[in-house]
């Protein structure tokens, strides 16, 4: 095969044996890799509990992993999420993806429950296991150095869990190689349940190409279109200032999630933008293997900087004003192995709920408790939803499938509200993440405060993005490049003769599986919804920007039209006609 | 979704790319809408039908365009491939069809954003907006009548030349004579300028007045102006003739990056403004300007086929450079070539790409720069060709 290695490494924790699985190249063609091929393998075993032993978590690498095609470092992680309940992948960066192919796998099925912690060795030569207890309470930065110091391993990729997910919090994530996660959904516990501590991988091989020379001129179109993405690189973009470069321009548009979505405007944010972070920690920057943006930041001193959600949500969304204080929740979060979205969320769920304002110091000595379940660390552990539903106000959790949201207002860019509520994954952005075009103008501008008309731009957004999932590039990119150029990449590399559309229409596939999954697991229309507060309460509106509440009238007629197009009933269920069209079980 | 559409038909017209009620617009939601009524919309669904897309537009444009387009797909077997930027960047190439038949169509449709069909014009189509079908169009004929003039001058020069181009290029020349630059409708606001409305307002203007004189389809091109240690720029994918509400002003020490929408040529236009006295840029795409960048006959030059990045020749017209440089801020971005050309003159064109003018206080310079590098070269153009014919005899 070109691109794929044709094998899948499969593990049973239990009993610390392996074999390897071998598809046919037809199922590798129609699912891609990495989200595709990780959702056909959990698809007959979705409806077990996160923390049954026989619910698979799958690592899938794409067919672009270790090659010369733009941004190809990344990989997916999915399973069942312990907080929702849904379908949850998480596209992740770093080594590991790359890694994984240099060792001869597309990716890993983990099965089983180890008697104990232990960790997972995969190189060139065969698959290993060890003890790993004494690895357990560490911080996730002194098991990646403990890991790396092992011999042979120094240039290896590492996957492992921190003492959130050992402590069993819900947005538990898995950390991999020190800085980059599969963050969301709680894919940290759902490992932690199977007893496996980290995963380690070196290799060598080389991936075969179909064709070299075709594959560097599908490269050079993508670096080309790189250069001209003022997004992506340009002065302002986030290769010099990271995600981070998103926080101002929330903050200009009033759309910045603020006092648990109470408010879009953070007073104090001009002054905690990303060029604040610049100057106050002199960063320099680095990234996935296999990518030039390098979006990534770190301070002089070796000091985390913060990406955009992490940013907006430690400081507006709580309302902190101490940026000191918003990198070092970062690092509790990082070093425990949890979440930072639906930390943040969670924090301010409780200051809503206790009707106080958390001090900086107040609120890190509560993402200190999540971490070791002291005091009421136990219960912000399980999430907003589950918080706020104990304190009798679910309606105060603000999330969707029980996934807290991330940090654009739906007020603020209205497609988001129809992005949020259909995401099979929850309250999360980048299923169709319409602020590529309600405010980064890309690939055009459509007008921020319309709903109506969004829906069908919302289906082939989150057909794409399963696309660039299955690939596994990064979706970044995708601010400048197209599944045209990436096509071109992809049957370069593969020998496939495929298209854009003709991805979309994979991409379609794929994401429809996952309605089937989330079906068969008892979600419908009345889970494809967000919070009562974003129809009923108005933004913070200035003298030049009107934030008014969402129609409710609007969003329905829109999800509607959503399940039209998507083909699915009224009930936002999956139906015989379609499944048989894309020839999926119903 | 009936508006936008309209909008977008309307647009094609009143730039006088297309006859008034000939555009077709389709929109898609849970259902097609068109902008009217026309039999050709059944087999459109047809080809909708077979893709994921939510805009579509087909249309045969006006003359010189729709003769250069037939030209095109009469000489190509299945599509063609001009070397513009926009074509290198963002088109790639374009298909050729020989019917509107949906079995035709939508396999080229699922590879490109757009494709001609012989006889009757161009589709193309959007996944988010009919403002990117709009945006396809437009590019389609600015590529295809860029490259016909360029083949026909390096054909007259090394080549056989094809008899019917030579027999077609007077009456398309003529045809594009009321495309040809004209003076700003009204007189543009004289500068310097210091209030933050007051910039946003001159660049409105001189935006406007720029598409107005046809000097630039309305999405090509940036516009900017400097004061108040700010950077005030058109927003990435802006229409000139559609500036307002998309300016950003942009911070000279980087404070805030609410200007990451700006255009991808703000470090271009910052550091024009750093290395000189001038407060104002205007960047278009004027026709002729771009294709004599793309005419030089530099016997057995090492860097061809990678002009418009290598180029090392001292290229002019008039007193104005050709430069190399790709868009944006690459290792070979016009970011890094642009600044110091355009120091001390009036202006620069870039390789395959557009015309970047100057001004000291406002943009009257700017666009009478923009017009008279234009006309300079279109004139250029026509003796060229006229030597060459003349040699060749």
């Amino acid at each position: 095969m070109h691109g794929w290695c044709g094998k899948i490494l499969r593990v049973n924790l239990s009993d610390q044996t392996t074999d390897e699985l071998r598809l046919d190249p037809q199922i590798y063609a129609r699912n891609l890799g990495g989200k595709g091929l990780a959702g056909e393998l959990l698809f007959e075993h979705f409806q077990r509990r996160w923390d049954d032993p026989l619910l698979p978590l799958v690592l899938m690498t794409g067919p672009l992993n270790n090659t010369a095609s733009p941004t190809s470092g990344r990989m997916t992680v999915m399973s069942r999420s312990p907080l929702t309940g849904a379908v949850c992948d998480a596209s992740v960066g770093g080594k590991m993806g790359t890694l994984l192919k240099r060792a001869g796998y597309d990716g890993i099925i983990l099965s089983g429950k180890s008697p104990d912690w232990c960790g997972l060795n995969i190189c060139d030569h065969g698959v290993s296991f060890t003890d790993a207890r004494q690895l357990c309470g560490l911080e996730t930065s002194a098991i990646h150095h403990r890991l790396q110091a092992a011999p042979g391993m120094e240039k290896g990729a590492h996957a492992m869990i921190g003492p959130a997910a050992e402590q069993g919090v819900r947005f538990a994530a898995i950390v991999f190689d020190g800085h980059y996660f599969a963050g969301r959904g709680g894919l940290g516990l759902v490992m932690a349940a199977k007893k496996l501590k980290h995963i380690s991988v070196v290799g060598n091989q080389k991936t075969a190409i179909f064709d070299q020379t075709e594959l560097q001129a599908a490269q050079e179109e993508i670096y080309r279109l790189v250069a001209a993405s003022p997004i992506l690189t340009g002065d302002l973009g986030i290769s010099n200032y990271g995600t981070g470069a998103l926080y101002d321009l929330m903050r200009s548009r009033r759309m910045m999630p603020t006092a648990n979505f109470r408010q879009t405007w953070f007073e104090h944010s001009a002054a905690m933008n990303a060029s604040a972070y610049k100057k106050r920690y002199k960063t320099k920057k680095f990234g996935c293997a296999g990518c030039h943006i390098l979006c990534k930041k770190v301070g002089i001193k070796g000091e985390i900087i913060p990406e955009f959600e992490t940013m907006s949500h430690f400081s507006a969304l709580i309302g902190n004003s101490n940026l000191e204080a918003v990198v070092e929740a970062n690092r509790i979060c990082n070093e425990a192995g949890m979440d930072t979205i639906s930390a943040g969320v969670t924090l301010a769920t409780y200051a809503e709920l206790s009707d106080q304002q958390l001090t900086p110091d107040k609120m890190l000595d509560l993402l200190a408790d999540i971490t070791t379940g002291r005091g009421e660390g136990g219960a912000l552990g399980q999430g907003a939803l589950r918080l706020a539903t104990k304190a009798g106000r679910p309606e105060l959790a603000m999330v969707s499938k029980g996934l807290e949201f991330p940090a654009y207002d739906p007020r603020g860019a209205q497609g988001m509200a129809l992005a949020y509520a259909t995401s099979t994954r929850g309250g999360c952005h980048l299923r169709a993440y319409p602020i590529s075009h309600e405010i980064l103008r890309k690939p055009v501008a459509t007008d921020r405060f319309a709903l109506s008309g969004k829906a069908r731009i919302i289906k082939i957004s989150e057909d794409m993005n399963a696309v660039v999932d299955s690939l596994t590039a990064c979706k970044f990119l995708f601010f400048a490049a197209s599944l045209e150029e990436y096509a071109r990449a992809l049957n370069a590399v593969t020998g496939l003769q495929t298209s854009a559309q003709q991805l979309l229409a994979t991409g379609e596939r794929i994401y429809y599986r996952e309605r089937i999954m989330n079906a068969r697991n008892g979600f419908a229309a009345s889970d494809d919804d967000i919070p009562a507060r974003f129809f009923a309460e108005s933004g913070s509106s200035s003298a030049t920007i009107q934030v008014a509440p969402l129609d409710r009238q609007e969003f329905l007629q829109e999800r509607a039209a959503y399940y039209r197009i998507r083909g699915l009933d009224e009930n936002g269920l999956p139906t015989a006609e379609k499944c048989a069209a894309l020839e999926l079980p119903c | 979704m009936l508006k936008l559409l309209n909008k977008y038909a309307q647009k094609l017209v009143s730039h006088g790319l297309c006859l008034p009620d000939t555009p077709l617009v389709g929109g898609v939601n849970d259902r097609v809408l068109w902008n009217r009524k026309d039999p050709r919309t059944a087999e459109l669904e047809k080809i909708i039908a077979g893709l994921n897309i939510n805009s579509i537009i087909l249309a045969r444009p006006v003359d010189p365009f729709a003769t250069i387009l037939d030209y095109h797909c009469r000489n190509s077997e299945s599509e063609f491939v001009p070397e513009d930027t926009e074509t290198r960047t963002f088109l790639h190439s374009i298909p050729v069809a020989r019917s509107l038949r949906a079995e035709e169509i939508v396999p080229l449709l699922q590879k490109r954003k757009g494709c001609v069909i012989e006889g009757q014009g161009i589709i193309t189509t959007g996944t988010v907006s009919p403002e990117q079908a709009f945006v396809v169009f437009s590019s389609i004929i600015f590529s295809a009548f860029v490259k016909f003039f360029v083949d026909y001058a390096y054909a007259l020069h090394s080549g056989p030349v094809d008899e019917e181009a030579q027999k077609l290029l007077p009456q398309l020349l003529a045809a594009y004579e009321r495309f040809l630059p004209v003076g700003p409708p009204t007189e543009l606001a004289t500068g310097p300028f210091s209030a933050a409305d007051e910039i946003v307002q001159a660049m409105i203007e001189a935006g406007q007045a720029t598409v107005d004189a046809r000097m630039v389809d309305s999405f090509f091109g940036n516009i900017s102006y400097f004061a108040n240690e700010h950077v005030y720029i058109s927003q990435t994918g802006s229409s000139l003739d559609e500036l307002a509400g998309c300016i950003d002003a942009c911070p000279l020490d980087n404070s805030a990056s609410t200007g990451i929408t700006a255009s991808s040529e703000l470090v271009a236009h910052r550091d024009i403004y750093l290395g000189g006295d001038q407060r104002a840029i205007l960047h278009g795409h004027p026709k002729f300007s771009v294709i004599m960048s793309m005419l030089c006959f530099e016997p057995d030059c090492k860097n061809r086929g990678k002009c418009h990045i290598r180029c090392e020749k001292a290229r002019f017209i008039d007193d104005i450079p050709i430069i190399p440089g790709e868009v944006g801020t690459g290792p070979r971005g016009l970011s890094r070539t642009l600044p110091p050309a355009v120091q001390g003159r009036r202006g620069a064109i870039v390789y395959g790409h557009g015309v970047f003018t100057v001004g000291n206080n406002d943009f009257r310079e700017a666009f009478t720069s923009l017009a008279t590098i234009e006309d300079a070269c279109r004139a250029a153009y026509l003796q060229l060709i006229g030597e060459l014919a003349a040699q060749r005899e």
